[in-house]
C-alpha cells in the first residue's frame, strides 16, 4: 500500500511525542530527525528534506506549541499542513483545445511506462465521453508501436502509426489529418523514452513540440526513482515547460518520496498515478488527499469515488428494490459481489480505510480475492432453480455443487449459512427502517 | 574503445557531481571535524547510498581515524575509496557457464531493462561462439513477445515463444527441453515485469523457476537468476530485491541505464543490505556497454583524474 512505510514511521514518532505533557527544545528537535530519515528513506530529495525540516522546526519551536497542552498534536497539525503546502493544493485537470484536437505528449525515461500510461489515459478520457486517438511517435524501441497497437484493440480505439522508419516529428504532424479525417477530438502522443541528458533525443522532443504545440505535456515518472527524481522532472521541464506529471508504479511498495520532491522542484503538479497493472488503473492524483495518506490518515474520498465509478446505479435500486421485498437470491448476491470487485483488489480497498493503513494486525495480512471466486464457482455450480430458492438444497444436491465447483460440503454450507443469516438480517431491517437511495448498499460486506 | 574508457564514459555523470562532491569534501579543508562527515553524508545520501548504508560508511571512517590517528582530511579520502571498494567486494562478476547448458532466468520490475539486457548478454555470448537461445517468458505486456523475436531476428538466435497471454513456465518448459535437443550452450529466460509486492504474480514466478529447476536438475544444466535493476531507482531497489531473493533465490543483480543518473549509490546500498553480488553494469545503449562488474575497476573509473 502506497506510502503505508512512511506513515507507520512517522505515527511511531509522533506516538512518542503525544505520551509527553511538556515539550523541550530537545524533545522536537530529536523527533524532526526521526521525519528527516524518515523522509530520506523515502527517497524525497535531501534539499526538499532539509528545508522542509527546518521550516518546521522554525514554527515547533515556537511559543504556540511549546505552551499548549497538547504539544504532539500541535507538532503532527504542522507537520500535515507544511506537507499539504508542499504537495500543493486540489486537483489539476488536462487542458481541453478550445478546437479540437487537444494534444497530449507523453515524454520520460526509458522504461518509466509512458506506452501503458498512454494506453490508459485514453481508456480514461473515452470513459469521460472523448474519442482518444493513440499515436505511435517511439520508432526506436523494438516492438513499442506493437504495443501500442495492441492496447488499441483491447481498448477498441484507433492508432495512428507510420511504421519504424518514419521521423517521430512527421508521425505527430500526420496524426493531426489523421484526428480530423477519423473524428478524434484528442490525441495522445506516445513518444520514446530517452535519457534527460541526452542532447539528440531531447531536441527531437523540442521539435515535435514546435511542430504540433501540444496543449499538454505530460511527464510520465516512475514512483520508485531515487533521489535523480528532480535532476530528471527538472531537465525535462527546462527544455520543454512540462504541464502536469503522471506517477507510475505507485502499487508497488515505494515510499514515492519522489512525488514530494517534483512538486517541491518543479512547480508542477501530479495530475495522475499508475495503481496497477491493468487498463483500468489510473487514478486522477489528489495532493490534499495524498499528503493525509502520507500521515496515516486513509483515502476515504478515494474509495467513495472508486464505489460510485464501479457500481450500477441502476442494478443498484433493482437490488434495493428486491431487498425490500426480501426476493433477494443468490443470482443477485453474485452480481452484487461482480460489482465490489469491480472496485479492484481487497486489499487496495482495505489500504484506503482510515486507521488501516497503519493497523499492525493487517500489516502482513493478504486479503485473498481467491476467496471470492470460491464463492463465484459454487453459485455458478447450481442450477437456476437452486440459485432462486437455496432451500431445495439438500444433501445429494450440495455433493454436487462442492464438486461442480471444486470445493468442499463445508465451503457450500458456509455460503447457504452466510445467505441464510442476510436475509433474515433484511428482514429485520424491512420490518424497522431502511435508509433510501444510498444508492449502493453491500450487506455482505459490512 | 577499451573497456576502462567506455566505463569511464558511462560513469561520467556519477564521477561529475559525487566523485566531485566527495573530493572537495576531503581537498577543501585543513583538518578532519564534525562539518567534514555531515557533508560526505549529504553527499552519500543523495546519491542514493541509502541513510543506514551512509551511516555505516561513515562510522567505519570515524574508527579509522582514530585506530590509524589520521590528521589529514586528504589522507582520509584514501581510507574513504578503500571502504567504498571492500563494501562492494565480490566473488564473482559475471555468470558461471561451468555445464554443458546454462540457464539465466531473468527477473525484475516493469520497465527494469531486462528485455534489453536479454539482447545484450545473448549478443555478447553469440559472439563468443556460444550457442544462444532466449524464452519468450513475458507473455503478459503486449508486444512483448515481439520485442525479443526482433533482438533475436537481429542477433541471429533462436527465440522459443508461445501466444501472449500463455502459460509462462510453459514457455520455460518448451526452451528448456528444446535448448536440450539443440545442444544450445546459454538459455535466457525472460519473465514479465512485475512489481515484487504482488503476490500472485511472484507466485507465477515461484512456478516458472520451479519447473526451470525441475527440468534443468534431469539433464544437470545449470540455472542462475539474475535480478535487473534500474540505476535510478531510490531505496526501493532494496526492497525489491529482497523480496525477489526471497521469491527466487536471486544469483545476481545486472544494474541497468547507470549512464543516465548521477546517483549510483544504489549499487552501494544493495551489495551492503543484502550482500547479493552485482554481476553486470549497464553503461550505455551499446552492447558493450553492459559490462562484467569489477569492484577495482569501478572505483578506480570513478576516482582516477583522467577523462
Amino acid at each position: 500500500m502506497i506510502f503505508s512505510n512512511l506513515a507507520e514511521k512517522l505515527q511511531d514518532t509522533f506516538d512518542k511525542l503525544r505520551g509527553k505533557g511538556k515539550l523541550t527544545e530537545k524533545d522536537v528537535k530529536a523527533a524532526l530527525k526521526e521525519v528527516k530519515m524518515a523522509l530520506l528513506e523515502a527517497d524525497v530529495n535531501y534539499k526538499v528534506v532539509k528545508n522542509f525540516i527546518s521550516k518546521i522546526e522554525d514554527r515547533a519551536v515556537g511559543k504556540e506549541v511549546m505552551d499548549s497542552l497538547t504539544p504532539g498534536q500541535q507538532v503532527i497539525k504542522i507537520v500535515n499542513e507544511e506537507m499539504q503546502e508542499l504537495m500543493g493544493g486540489s486537483k489539476e485537470d488536462i487542458a481541453i483545445a478550445s478546437e479540437p484536437p487537444t494534444i497530449i505528449m507523453m515524454v520520460g525515461l526509458q522504461g518509466s511506462g509512458k506506452t501503458t500510461s498512454a494506453g490508459k489515459l485514453a481508456r480514461k478520457l473515452s470513459k469521460d465521453g472523448k474519442s482518444p486517438l493513440l499515436v505511435a511517435a517511439d520508432v526506436y524501441r523494438p516492438a513499442a508501436i506493437r504495443q501500442l497497437q495492441v492496447l488499441g484493440e483491447r481498448l477498441d480505439l484507433p492508432v495512428f502509426s507510420m511504421g519504424e522508419d518514419s521521423d517521430p516529428v512527421d508521425i505527430a504532424k500526420g496524426s493531426i489529418n489523421y484526428a480530423s479525417s477519423h473524428n478524434c477530438d484528442t490525441i495522445i502522443l506516445d513518444t520514446a523514452g530517452r535519457l534527460h541528458i541526452d542532447q539528440t533525443m531531447m531536441e527531437e522532443l523540442e521539435s515535435i513540440k514546435s511542430t504540433v504545440e501540444p496543449n499538454e505535456i505530460l511527464l510520465v515518472v516512475d514512483a520508485m526513482t531515487g533521489q535523480d527524481a528532480v535532476n530528471v522532472a527538472k531537465n525535462f521541464d527546462d527544455r520543454l515547460d512540462i504541464d502536469g506529471i503522471v506517477l507510475t508504479k505507485m502499487d508497488g511498495d515505494a515510499r514515492g518520496g519522489a512525488a514530494l520532491s517534483i512538486k517541491a522542484i518543479t512547480g508542477k503538479p501530479i495530475k495522475f498515478a499508475g495503481t496497477g497493472e491493468k487498463l483500468a488503473d489510473l487514478e486522477t492524483f489528489h495532493p490534499d488527499r495524498m499528503s493525509s495518506r502520507i500521515l496515516g490518515m486513509g483515502d476515504v474520498l478515494s474509495l467513495i469515488e472508486k464505489a460510485e465509478k464501479s457500481i450500477d446505479k441502476e442494478k443498484a435500486q433493482a437490488l434495493e428494490e428486491k431487498l425490500r421485498k426480501n426476493e433477494f437470491t443468490l443470482e443477485d448476491f453474485m452480481e452484487q459481489m461482480d460489482q465490489v470487485r469491480n472496485m479492484g483488489p481487497m486489499e487496495d480497498i482495505l489500504g484506503m480505510i482510515p486507521g488501516m493503513g497503519g493497523a499492525k494486525q493487517l500489516k502482513n495480512m493478504q486479503v485473498d480475492d481467491k476467496q471470492l471466486d470460491y464463492i463465484e464457482a459454487i453459485i455458478s455450480s447450481m442450477t437456476p432453480e437452486e440459485r432462486r430458492d437455496p432451500e431445495v438444497i439438500n444433501g445429494s444436491r450440495r455433493k454436487r455443487i462442492a464438486q461442480g465447483s471444486g470445493t468442499s460440503i463445508q465451503e457450500v454450507n458456509r455460503l447457504l449459512k452466510q445467505f441464510r443469516q442476510t436475509k433474515k438480517m433484511m428482514k429485520q431491517l424491512n420490518s424497522g427502517k431502511m435508509k433510501k437511495g444510498g444508492g449502493f448498499n453491500l450487506p455482505f460486506f459490512n | 574503445m577499451g573497456f576502462l574508457q567506455r566505463l569511464k564514459d558511462g560513469l561520467k555523470k556519477t564521477k561529475e557531481s559525487f566523485v566531485n562532491q566527495v573530493t572537495n569534501i576531503f581537498t577543501g579543508r585543513t583538518n578532519i571535524d564534525d562539518d567534514l562527515f555531515e557533508e560526505l553524508e549529504e553527499v552519500l545520501i543523495q546519491a542514493d547510498v541509502g541513510v543506514k548504508t551512509t551511516f555505516t560508511l561513515i562510522e567505519k571512517l570515524r574508527e579509522d581515524v582514530d585506530q590509524e590517528e589520521i590528521t589529514e582530511p586528504e589522507e582520509l579520502m584514501d581510507y574513504f575509496q578503500k571502504e567504498l571498494q571492500s563494501l562492494l567486494q565480490n566473488d564473482e562478476g559475471g555468470f558461471k557457464f561451468d555445464k554443458d547448458l546454462n540457464i539465466i532466468m531473468v527477473v525484475g520490475v516493469n520497465g527494469a531493462g531486462k528485455t534489453t539486457t536479454i539482447a545484450k548478454i545473448a549478443g555478447r555470448y553469440k559472439e563468443e561462439g556460444k550457442k544462444v537461445m532466449l524464452a519468450a517468458g513475458d507473455t503478459f505486456r503486449a508486444g512483448a513477445i515481439e520485442q525479443l523475436q526482433i533482438w533475436g531476428d537481429r542477433l541471429g538466435v533462436n527465440v522459443i515463444a508461445q501466444q501472449e497471454g500463455s502459460d509462462a513456465a510453459a514457455v520455460a518448459y518448451d526452451a528448456v527441453q528444446s535448448a536440450r535437443a539443440k545442444d544450445v550452450d546459454l538459455l535466457i529466460v525472460d519473465t514479465a515485469g512485475r512489481l515484487h509486492t504482488q503476490t500472485n504474480l511472484m507466485e507465477e514466478l515461484k512456478k516458472v523457476k520451479r519447473v526451470i529447476d525441475r527440468e534443468a536438475a534431469e539433464i544437470s544444466a545449470g540455472v542462475e537468476v539474475l535480478l535487473v535493476l534500474d540505476a535510478t531507482t531510490g531505496q526501493n531497489a532494496i526492497s525489491q530485491a529482497k523480496l525477489f531473493n526471497d521469491a527466487v533465490d536471486v544469483d545476481g543483480v545486472a544494474l541497468t541505464k547507470l549512464d543516465g543518473t548521477a546517483k549510483g549509490g544504489i549499487v552501494i546500498a544493495v551489495k551492503n543490505e543484502l550482500d547479493i553480488p552485482i554481476k553486470l553494469i549497464g553503461v550505455g545503449e551499446a552492447a558493450e556497454d553492459l559490462q562484467n562488474f569489477d569492484p577495482e575497476e569501478f572505483i578506480e573509473a570513478l576516482f582516477s583524474s583522467e577523462e
